[in-house]
């Protein structure tokens, strides 16, 4: 099963996350954001980084890539689609998801092993957990503060699209404690977390992420 | 004003010159002139100055540093010794490993975040520049008293700018140091490392040969930044108020320093360029002068090809331009089409500006007029040298023992405890290390608060590095010589503490005037330690920095030798964290404590010195060394014992994962009672847990190895009790945690 992981200028979890693939049992393949040939992939990844330098806006300059107008034609057709960090990013500001995410309460660049729970389990990417599970995978960003019109958070409530909720503080004052949202269709999921660096317990603080890449396999297969 | 040519130095010898300006001496003047047999031009004279300045050419530390030469070790390990960019080391499995740590100090006081960001640039480029791809970065800072005003602006900003540059190029920070003391205000320390990793066929060193190849610079444009930031900035003290000398810090651009990263990378595993340099302090002087020096001799530069922000930069703020994220490269002609392929896939800028040419000169030249003739060694290696004088300072004479009330009963070791614990220099870090990223690449074995960052190399053999960083002022402002000699030690056992062998070492020398004779003598004291110690642990010196004139008015800093150590461990899964992971463990103390509390926090707090430092025993921390490696299996978790003590030690270690202990001190193997047995800083000595049916096993080994140990107590509850003292682990963290966001929120 072929993942794709983009690469942007200024990408960093990109090799991460196709190692994550990988240890889930795909078929990892990198894409270049210049190119918009997705390679014959099946689902796709948008890593964390700073992709640009976070010029402009976080995201802002990512969304015009090439690879972005063949993901956004795919996605609008029920290809899954994992936007993480500054993946997450680029999906707002493609509106491919809804809201925007904006400096951290209190300013700085936060680095911690956040506690979670799912919210959701109907999306392709956290099919394999259970709704209302624990999770503790790491945040790492600087502008993780989801932030969204009350009308969207309605929606986003009465519609079950919350994915990802912080648990016990919410780090960066993000509304609802949101932590990952995904589209009306259910296959565009964006979360602010690192599901990548929470695959082993040598190098993460838990294997609580990897569930996010095996859901995906699994329900291609199931398709 | 007018070009300054060579024929205008030839026609117009008389010529008044900035000389004294831009930081020479009268004799230094006079001996660019005996080198080229004329007045230099103003490009000349302003790369010779630059070059000439204390941070290029180490003409103050020179005599002295010559020592790890001298007495450097026979070691197979070193593959690339001082001199290049950055010390290599062989790690096994045909992977190399570099690393280096340098100072960025007084840039950081003048504008903190750039200063701070510039410097993990700065360190990143010299790993890369070898051919290796950055894998891990660590920062050991040190600012003025954590309350005073001055350091609510300087902390803040050092550490948004190693957090906002490091993080953005995707590059783990594992670890580090903050310290605070009255004399770093106004002189903070910001001394960055850097790691990388490559094959050994991969290495890349900075030199220009062959006849007909090209110079291409290649990365960011030339701007007016940071000019003269090396020979003016690095070297004069503030105090003397000329503020005209203050020009601005260098700029950093992370996301174009990434680019770069890979740029370069994908550059290199197609065998593209000869030589390699990047272009840090003193800019194009520094890089072209190098290289040319490092391979045949002659270059010539068309200085007017060099891409500008600034189109009305001189061609002497062109070779001064301290500019970030710039490389040079030789490339083969037959090659710069490939070349030019991979930067433009990144979008980088890369222009070729000259060439390698036969002969020794390097000649630059600006809009086809020759501005720049001269031998490049003499620019780049050919500085002067000073034997600088020495003298023991007199405040040696005036030490005093410490004196500090002793700690019997319960309400005194809590109390002592809990000022020792919350105090800036050895309380909880997170407030800083959680702005920085320690998981992005995926390999962090280890990371802040552990006793090394530890780092995987190779995903199917499980190979891996540790590296930490150490210094211990005061012991060094007690006694120099013994005091960089008790840091490395430092840096070693925390290496071993992890489970990694100490393979190599590397540091960064923070001091005040060399013109102070007495600063001199800590400086010469200090790298006679340093050298000695090494050669004693057989372990090689790979590179280091030395950064002068940290200095106010007459007051120095505390001399600081950091020491980086690196450790491999041939299986990262074997590591030993430092938390203690569950109750009903045996804790043990490996190693013995005496009682001395000079230069510990505990004395420090109570406004003590001390006078004396513990005497390095050199044969009982190679025992220790070795007992940690062999008994790793055997081992739960394992914390250096070392600032705050054992206080502190278990502190972190109960902290780590909510798992209480019970303690009994002092047992009868401690002299000088409880306040010794928490508080002392002994080196050689180690914090363990172990199963209790593993212990004897452990006490077997202990015995054959001849390391003494001692049970202290055993883990559970949610307590720390020590004799009568019970401590709620909540209290404990509440007290452990809140110093820092309380002064920087």
């Amino acid at each position: 099963m072929r993942i794709g992981v983009v690469t942007f200028p200024g990408s960093l979890d990109d090799s991460s996350a196709l190692r994550a693939i990988r240890v889930a049992g795909g078929t990892p393949v990198p894409l270049f954001h210049a190119s918009d040939d997705l390679k014959e992939v099946e689902a796709v990844v948008l890593p964390g980084g700073f992709s640009y330098g976070d010029y402009l806006r976080c995201g802002a300059i990512s969304r015009f890539a090439p690879i972005m107008s063949s993901i956004i034609i795919a996605a609008e057709h029920g290809f899954p689609v994992l936007g993480i960090c500054n993946g997450f990013q680029i999906l707002c500001e493609s509106h491919l998801l809804p809201g925007a995410l904006t400096r951290n309460q209190g300013l700085h660049f936060v680095c911690t092993d956040q506690p979670l729970t799912v919210e959701n389990n109907r999306t392709p990417w956290t099919s394999g957990y259970e709704v209302g599970s624990r999770l503790v995978i790491p945040i790492k960003n600087g502008e993780g503060s989801f932030q969204a019109s009350a009308e969207t958070l309605n929606e986003l409530e009465s519609e079950g699209r919350i994915v990802l909720r912080y648990a016990d503080r919410n780090p960066n004052g993000s509304q609802h404690d949101i932590a990952g949202i995904t589209n009306a269709r259910g296959n565009v999921v964006g979360v602010m977390p690192h599901p990548e660096q929470a695959i082993e317990t040598l190098t993460g603080p838990s294997t609580d992420g990897l569930g996010f890449f095996t859901s995906v396999l699994q329900s291609l297969v199931g398709r | 004003m007018s070009l300054d040519t060579v024929d205008q130095a030839k026609s117009h010898p008389d010529t008044e010159q900035p000389w004294r300006e831009l930081g020479l001496k009268a004799d230094e003047y006079a001996r660019i002139k005996e080198i080229l047999g004329r007045r230099p031009t103003s490009s000349e004279l302003a790369m010779y100055s630059v070059m000439w300045s204390e941070h290029c050419s180490y003409k103050s530390s020179k005599v002295h540093l010559k020592q790890f030469g001298e007495k450097a070790p026979k070691s197979d390990a070193l593959l690339v010794g001082i001199g290049e960019n950055a010390g290599v080391v062989d790690i096994g499995q045909g992977y190399a490993v570099t690393f280096k740590i340098e100072s960025h100090n007084h840039p950081s006081f003048v504008e903190p975040y750039q200063g701070a960001a510039t410097g993990v640039g700065g360190i990143v480029r010299d790993i890369l520049t070898m051919g290796a791809r950055p894998i891990a970065v660590m920062d050991s800072l040190r600012f003025g008293l954590a309350d005073a005003p001055d350091t609510r602006r300087v902390l803040p900003g050092v550490v948004a700018g190693v957090g906002g540059y490091g993080n953005c190029l995707g590059l783990p920070n594992v670890g580090g140091e903050i310290v605070f003391d009255e004399t770093y205000a106004g002189n903070p320390l910001v001394n960055a490392l850097c790691v990388g990793v490559m094959r050994h066929e991969d290495i890349k060193l900075a030199t220009a040969h062959g006849t007909g190849n090209l110079v291409v610079l290649f990365g960011a444009k030339t701007g007016g930044d940071g000019i003269g930031g090396v020979s003016v900035l690095a070297s004069e003290t503030f105090a003397t108020g000329k503020a005209a000398k203050r020009p601005s810090v260098q700029v950093g651009d992370p996301f174009a320093e990434k680019v770069l990263i890979e740029c370069s990378l994908e550059i290199f595993a197609a065998d593209l360029v000869v030589g390699i340099q990047d272009l840090g302090g003193a800019g194009l002087s520094c890089a072209t002068s190098e290289l040319a020096s490092a391979g045949s001799g002659g270059m010539a530069i068309q200085l007017d090809k060099v891409p500008l922000r600034d189109q009305s930069l001189s061609p002497e703020e062109i070779l001064m331009s301290e500019s970030q994220e710039r490389m040079c490269a030789i490339v083969e002609p037959s090659k710069l089409q490939a070349f030019m392929k991979i930067c433009r896939k990144w979008d980088v800028t890369a222009t070729v500006i000259g060439e390698v040419t036969d002969g020794d000169r390097l000649h630059i030249t600006f809009n086809n007029e020759l501005i720049v003739d001269v031998p490049p060694r003499t620019v780049a290696h050919d500085g002067p040298v000073y034997n600088r004088p020495l003298a023991k300072p007199a405040y040696l004479a005036d030490l005093k023992p410490t004196n500090i009330p002793k700690v019997d009963s319960a309400a005194d070791i809590t109390r002592e405890l809990l000022a020792v614990i919350s105090s800036p220099n050895i309380a909880d870090k997170s407030w800083v290390t959680d702005q920085y990223d320690r998981y992005v690449q995926g390999n962090s074995v280890l990371a802040q608060p552990e006793d090394s960052g530890m780092i995987r190399i190779d995903e199917e053999s499980h190979l891996g590095v540790a590296i930490s960083t150490d210094a211990n002022a005061r012991w060094s402002y007690l006694d120099p010589y013994n005091g960089a000699k008790l840091a490395l030690l430092e840096s070693c056992r925390n290496i071993a503490t992890s489970g990694a062998k100490p393979l190599a070492v590397t540091n960064c020398l923070n001091f005040g005037s060399p013109e102070d004779p007495g600063v001199m003598w800590q400086f010469a004291e200090t790298v006679r330690g340093l050298a000695d110690i090494c050669l004693e642990m057989g372990l090689p010196v790979t590179g280091g920095n030395v950064s002068f004139y940290n200095q106010t008015g007459a007051v120095a800093i505390l001399p600081t030798p950091v020491i980086g150590v690196l450790g491999v461990i041939e299986d990262v899964r074997s590591r030993t964290p430092m938390g203690i992971p569950a109750p009903n463990l045996r804790i043990v103390q490996i190693g013995n404590t005496v009682d001395n509390l000079s230069g510990s926090q505990w004395a420090y707090l109570h406004g003590q010195l001390g006078n004396t430092v513990p005497t390095p025993d050199i044969a009982a921390e190679t025992k220790l060394i070795n007992f940690l490696l062999q008994a790793q299996p055997l081992l739960e978790s394992a914390h250096d014992i070392s600032d705050g003590g054992l206080a502190s030690a278990l502190t972190e270690s109960t902290l780590r994962h909510n798992v209480g202990a019970r303690i009994d001190l002092p047992g009868q193997y401690i002299p000088g009672g409880v306040a010794a047995a928490l508080f002392s800083e002994t080196p050689g000595r180690v914090m363990a847990t172990v199963h209790p049916d593993n212990y004897e096993a452990l006490e077997k080994l202990a015995k054959a190895m001849e390391v003494p140990m001692h049970i202290i107590g055993e883990s559970g509850g949610d307590s720390l009790i020590i004799n009568d003292a019970s401590i709620a682990l909540n209290d404990l963290r509440q007290a452990f945690t809140q110093t820092l966001p309380k002064l920087f929120g």
